[in-house]
């Protein structure tokens, strides 16, 4: 067992939230047409807040914290808070689109001992990504930060997500990684917006067409073993854990609402009203995401692919049901191994139906 | 015996987690479990404190093990996790290093 895994075992089994992904805002320089977020301060925590909330996370075993938003890097105390969390000894990894990013804040990430930065690259050429984002000159103002980052050694991770207008691009983000020495990451998971909007799913590529990126050895390694049949169901796989998320990992909000993870928005309470660990082992929400194991899953638990479905909780809960089905992992189980999967055969039996997705409120004003 | 000072860089991540310090170089991302002598050496690599302080104030005493063979054994796990960018070590006193990571509550 590696170390890491070890690490995590222990995690669990003390029940510590090992991973945060704490967004700092949700403001940003950017527009993309994918994204989930709006863009506006709803009333976004202090500086002071902040730092109060990463001693409590310190305290509470944390160990790695991912910052993000919207743009980390459009609040004036970035560099603040990355500098008081590493003065924590959190691992930090920073999510950014990078264009804020010259010669003297790269050199800044890496003074501060931030572990990796992630940006976010669509495509390779300019008409594309821009398009995306919005913003004109945006994938050269990126390429450039990314260009400055690696010269000082800093690690970074390109992310692709896969879309309907970027479908194409995928080998020349790759290639662009590759030349500047950056990982390549493709993700081709698009999120409804947090108030519910499901209308960014129109950015999804269709089902049909991701075979031919889950069956690129470029993009996703070893084909064989990516595409491999899953293992029989037994009795490790029914007791297992859907996935990390409330068990050694939660997202935080700029607002202060924690959830089980940016992807899964299930409010469990606020650190501007609880203090963080109340939240993390007691609340309702979080204790009810914890009971749940593979066997409790409807539909999923007499799954062939249960073992090594990437089901997303999360996904699943903005479909209706945490327990549930997510449709967009179904269809991702299918096309890599070609056996369908038990959600796909409940929906077909059920007929056509538009997915209900659950309204999402932060936690402030559902208690308020 | 020529003397060896020891402090930790700026760029690790640590955290004590069921009384085992876990560490993480930013340099090549190894994840390292220190084992309860490790984490003396590495809370007291303060850059001004002499290993051989360090050793015989901290380790010797604590765990009633001859002076020779700790030291020896330190000398390893210093020169180990320099390798990794994690401790610096150095023939003199460092100044202005880092303060010792916080303890688990």
């Amino acid at each position: 067992m590696s170390l890491m895994a070890e690490l995590n075992g222990r995690a669990l089994r003390l029940g510590v939230p090992l991973s945060v992904h704490f967004d700092l805002t949700y403001r940003c320089n950017e527009r993309c047409e994918h994204c989930y977020l709006d863009h506006d301060d709803h009333g976004e925590m202090t500086t002071a807040e902040i730092h109060e909330i990463l001693r409590q996370l310190a305290d509470a075993g944390t160990f790695f914290l991912t910052l993000s938003g919207g743009e980390a890097l459009v609040r004036r105390d970035c560099f603040e808070i990355i500098d008081y969390a590493r003065s924590l000894d959190f691992n930090v990894k920073l999510k950014t689109n990078a264009i804020l990013i010259g010669e003297k804040e790269a050199g800044r990430l890496l003074a501060l001992g931030v572990e990796q930065v992630q940006v976010s690259v669509y495509s390779h050429r300019p008409e594309v990504h821009d398009g995306i984002t919005k913003v004109r000159g945006s994938l050269e103002r990126t390429l450039a930060a990314i260009r400055l980052l690696r010269s000082q050694g800093m690690k970074v991770t390109m992310a692709n997500v896969l879309m309907r207008s970027n479908r194409g691009d995928s080998e020349g983000v790759r290639a662009l990684a590759l030349e500047v020495g950056a990982v390549y990451k493709l993700d081709p998971t698009i999120t409804p917006m947090m108030d519910g909007d499901s209308s960014v799913l129109r950015h999804r590529v269709d089902a049909s067409e991701l075979s031919s990126f889950f069956h690129n050895p470029n993009l996703v390694g070893d084909v064989e073993t990516f595409c491999a049949p899953p293992p029989p169901v037994d009795e490790s796989i029914r007791e297992g854990l859907p996935c990390s998320a409330g068990h050694t990992s939660c997202y935080i909000s700029p607002y202060g609402d924690v959830y089980p993870c940016v992807q899964f928005p299930l409010a469990c309470g606020n650190v501007r009203k609880q203090q963080f660990l109340d939240i993390w082992r007691n609340s309702p929400q979080l204790l009810e995401v914890r009971a749940i194991r593979g066997k409790d899953l409807t539909t999923c638990s007499s799954c062939s692919h249960l073992g090594s479905c990437t089901r997303c909780p999360g996904l699943a809960y903005m479909e209706g049901s945490m327990r549930g089905p997510s449709t967009v992992d179904c269809e991702k189980s299918f096309v890599r191994t070609g056996i369908i999967t038990a959600g796909m055969l409940a929906r077909k039996a059920a007929g056509p139906l538009v997915p209900s997705l659950v309204q999402i409120s932060p936690a402030t004003l559902l208690s308020a | 015996m020529s003397e060896k000072y020891v402090s930790r860089s700026r760029a690790v991540a640590a955290r004590e987690l069921d009384g085992e310090m876990i560490i993480m170089s930013a340099a090549d991302s190894t994840l390292f479990s220190l084992s309860e002598v490790a984490t003396i050496i590495w809370r007291a690599a303060d850059g001004h404190t002499p290993l051989s302080e360090i050793v015989e104030r901290s380790v010797c005493a604590e765990f009633d093990v001859p002076f020779d063979t700790a030291y020896r054994d330190a000398e390893a796990f210093v020169e180990e996790l320099s390798c990794h960018g994690i401790l610096r070590v150095s023939d003199h006193a460092v100044a202005g290093a880092e303060p010792a990571p916080r303890e688990a509550p």
